[in-house]
């Protein structure tokens, strides 16, 4: 069988663990026995995941059925659970949450394993997130996935609902019909902060506009699950009014999906602005603390 | 909506490497970033090459990491240097620049922040080294048919071109963009580029080989101008002959007027030269610039000459005339009526043009990749990112390109000159914008790339490349990369 590669990183705490697509950043806190069988059970699940998940490629890649799901493994299960509350009303497929899933998971292998007083599993930046009480994270949020300045901090307690963090956008490895640079969205799970964040990405937008060149998916990525659909190659200068009106856009599908409890909040980014969901209220780390901490983006 | 004509429409491959089974397009990479198609050929684009920086010049070389898992502990790898070729620029999509690495050099704990700029800014400096004509100054050089660039200042004994930058890349057609990067792109990879310069020549440019004009390869530089090759070797033909010219398109010398050969004693001849006078025994413009007698366009060297002035010259006066490079040479004696016939040349003669051709350096092109690292890079290297910058300034950092030395420019930015021979094979790469791909690496003190807000998190050890890097050997020549300058 085609093993993953499984490595500690060379800070010697946290667990890296890559197969084909899949690249994770894997770190548990706790006493030394518990973390090393916590990592001993993220690297069991991890071993053939990968070959579970591609043997529901095709049904995988879909567009998602709101009511009826006919996959059959954990992960594809809760990918198409994901991406199910959205399915009824955009063009979604289970793939959309399929970073967070695998990070679950990972997570739950993890958690399920071993007493932890926190642990994350992330997933090229979408991230599952476990605290015991009293525990908490302090996440630096991006605005471009393919860079890498801090846009601002948030904490994240036991208190907190949202146990997921997941940032879409034009510049991430996966394409999005939409031109936001970054939305990062906080959500009760890293699956459904995965599905929502394509989504509102996917509302920052401005149709029609002739500074937005686009391009069918399946000329760049011939098995791609968006097929035929327009993603952003480039966006060109916009206006002040236009970056507004397209991150307003955003922002008000943010706001519904924050009404239907989908999200717990949305960070929007477009060409250097910034616009917030439910996120001014939460607590920023101070800078100090940024240092110390994991920074988790 | 516009329509995106820069996708390929050949054929794909499926990769086998994992079970996904991405189809891929060619010039495009599968779902993992990590195994692209390559003219249909699938390649894994993420090796990373690392610089080995052997002690002796035998070039042995030492393995990379002994067996054994990694624990965690910072290596002392003195003999590597990590290189950006290959480090990628977006993958993976969370690590800030794609690998940060420590190492510990000369006892301080060294990081290399490694990543590849794109450059939309950058061009390549080109020296020929050559006294034939290429073209006028400023005339615009040409790939197939594309303005890429012009001809510049020239320099000693070379002809200099200025080629890319941002207005050919960017600024004109598509066309011209896309045969600007390929040709800049090639010449920094230390391929061969035929340029056509408007007015000019044509000329076939390989960074560390001899540059070949109008079809014929350059072989030296020229010892010196005309004059100075008078000054140079009057001593060696005081006695031998009685006079010279050494054919320059520059300035030509005439040994019987110039300073050297006044101080010897050596007597008018009655020679009358073209061109203008410019001090006793230098003349300018004795005939149009050319590829062929000392970069002129003669091929007769008598064309040079007007009829001799019969009160000073004497039938059986002897004269050699000679290029500046000692490529071209011939013999002459006066005849009865005062004319120059061309004789078989002296043995003691023949040895003094071939010392003029032993001291002609090789002609050479170089190519200098010059480009500047602006906002977004540096923000993949630190959080704030006018810390790095000042940091490049007062020394703190050195700037490597592939494990190059650089010349970083005084002033804003951080623009940076680099030999590419210098740099190990197809070291630079290419993004549709149309915009080059270049390695560039900052070399720190970990607590320095601390204390500007380096990405501390994602620091990590040379030896936990070990199995995405490639070994290459480094050439004995180069400087130890990880000193400061």
């Amino acid at each position: 069988m085609r093993l993953p590669q499984i490595a500690m990183l060379a800070d010697g705490r946290r667990l890296n663990l890559q197969d084909g697509p899949i690249d994770l950043i894997v770190e548990a806190r706790g006493n030394e026995a518990n973390i090393r069988a916590a990592y001993e059970a993220a690297a069991r699940r991890f071993t053939g995941l990968l070959d579970e998940l591609c043997k529901e490629l095709v049904e995988l890649r879909k567009p998602a059925d709101p009511l009826v799901c006919k996959l059959h493994g954990r992960v594809a299960r809760r990918m198409h659970a994901a991406v199910a509350p959205f399915a009824s009303e955009h063009f979604i497929t289970p793939m959309a949450a399929v970073a967070g899933a695998v990070a679950e998971e990972i997570l739950g292998a993890m958690v399920g394993a071993a007493n932890l007083q926190r642990a994350y599993v992330n997933n090229g930046g979408d991230i599952a997130l476990y605290l015991a009480d009293d525990e908490r994270f302090t996440v630096g949020l991006m605005d471009r996935p393919d860079q890498h300045g801090l846009m601002r901090t948030t904490i994240i307690d036991a208190d907190d609902p949202a146990r997921g963090i997941a940032t879409s956008g034009r510049h991430g490895r996966s394409f999005s019909l939409g031109i936001a640079d970054a939305v990062t969205v906080l959500a009760r799970t890293a699956a459904r902060a995965d599905a929502a964040a394509t989504i509102v990405a996917n509302a920052v937008d401005l149709p029609g506009h002739p500074a937005i060149l686009r391009c069918p998916a399946h000329d760049l990525q011939p098995d791609s699950d968006l097929g035929a659909r327009l993603v952003t190659r480039e966006v060109g200068d916009l206006s002040h009014s236009e970056i507004e009106q397209a991150l307003e856009a955003g922002a008000h599908k943010a706001r519904v999906l924050l009404a239907q409890g989908l999200i717990e909040s949305a960070a929007l980014r477009l060409h250097g602005e910034t616009r917030t969901v439910a996120l001014e209220a939460r607590p920023a780390a101070a800078p100090r603390q940024m240092a110390r901490e994991s920074v988790m983006q | 909506m516009l329509p995106d004509t820069t996708a390929a429409a050949a054929d794909k491959i499926r990769c086998d490497a994992c079970p996904v089974m991405c189809y891929i397009k060619p010039g495009a990479a599968g779902a993992c970033d990590r195994y692209a198609n390559h003219n249909g050929e699938l390649v894994r684009v993420d090796p990373h090459v690392v610089l080995e920086r052997t002690v002796s010049h035998g070039g042995r070389l030492v393995p990379f990491q002994a067996g054994g898992d990694w624990d965690g502990k910072i290596v002392h790898e003195p003999n590597v240097f990590v290189t950006a070729i290959g480090a990628g620029t977006t993958y993976p999509d969370y690590k800030p620049a794609p690998f940060i690495v420590s190492s510990e050099i000369d006892g301080v704990d060294m990081v290399t922040v490694v990543t590849e700029g794109i450059f939309s800014y950058c061009g390549v400096k080109v020296k020929i080294d050559t006294d034939r004509y290429l073209g006028p100054e400023t005339a615009v050089v040409r790939v197939q048919g594309e303005a890429v660039g012009h001809v510049t200042t020239g320099e000693y004994g070379s002809q200099m071109l200025s080629l890319g930058g941002v207005h050919h890349l960017t600024g004109g057609s598509k066309k011209e963009g896309r045969v600007t990067c390929d040709a800049l792109m090639d010449l920094s990879n230390c391929k061969p580029v035929e340029l056509t310069i408007d007015g000019g020549a044509t000329v076939v440019v390989q960074a560390g080989y001899p540059p070949v004009v109008n079809g014929v390869a350059e072989e030296r530089m020229r010892v010196g101008c005309g004059s100075a090759t008078i000054g140079m070797f009057a001593k060696q033909w005081h006695g031998k002959v009685d006079e010279v010219v050494v054919v320059d398109d520059h300035i030509t010398g005439v040994l019987s007027e110039h300073q050297a050969g006044k101080l010897l004693d050596i007597p008018d001849t009655g020679i009358k030269m073209k061109g203008r006078r410019s001090t006793p025994g230098r003349y300018f413009q004795v005939a149009e610039p050319g590829t062929g007698w000392g970069g002129t366009m003669i091929s007769d060297p008598l064309s040079v000459l007007g009829p001799f002035d019969p009160k000073e010259a004497r039938p059986g006066m002897t004269m050699l005339m000679v290029s500046t490079t000692g490529e071209h040479a011939a013999y002459f004696e006066l005849d009865t009526a005062l004319k120059p016939v061309e004789k078989e040349m002296p043995a003691d003669l023949k040895f003094s043009v071939e010392r003029i051709k032993e001291n002609c350096e090789p002609a050479l092109c170089t190519v200098l990749f010059m480009g500047g690292a602006g906002g977004s890079l540096r923000s993949g290297v630190t959080e704030n990112p006018v810390r790095l910058t000042r940091s490049v300034k007062d020394a703190l950092t050195r700037v490597t390109s592939g494990g190059a030395p650089v010349y970083v420019w005084p002033g804003g930015g951080i623009t940076f000159m680099v030999d590419v021979t210098r740099l190990p094979a197809g070291a630079f790469g290419y993004v549709p914008t149309p915009a080059l791909v270049a390695p560039i690496e900052f070399t720190l003190k970990l607590s320095d790339y601390a204390a500007l807000g380096g990405h501390m998190d994602h620091v990590r050890p040379l030896a936990s490349l070990k199995d995405s890097a490639e070994v290459r050997q480094m050439t004995p020549q180069q400087p130890i990369p990880g000193s400061r300058a």
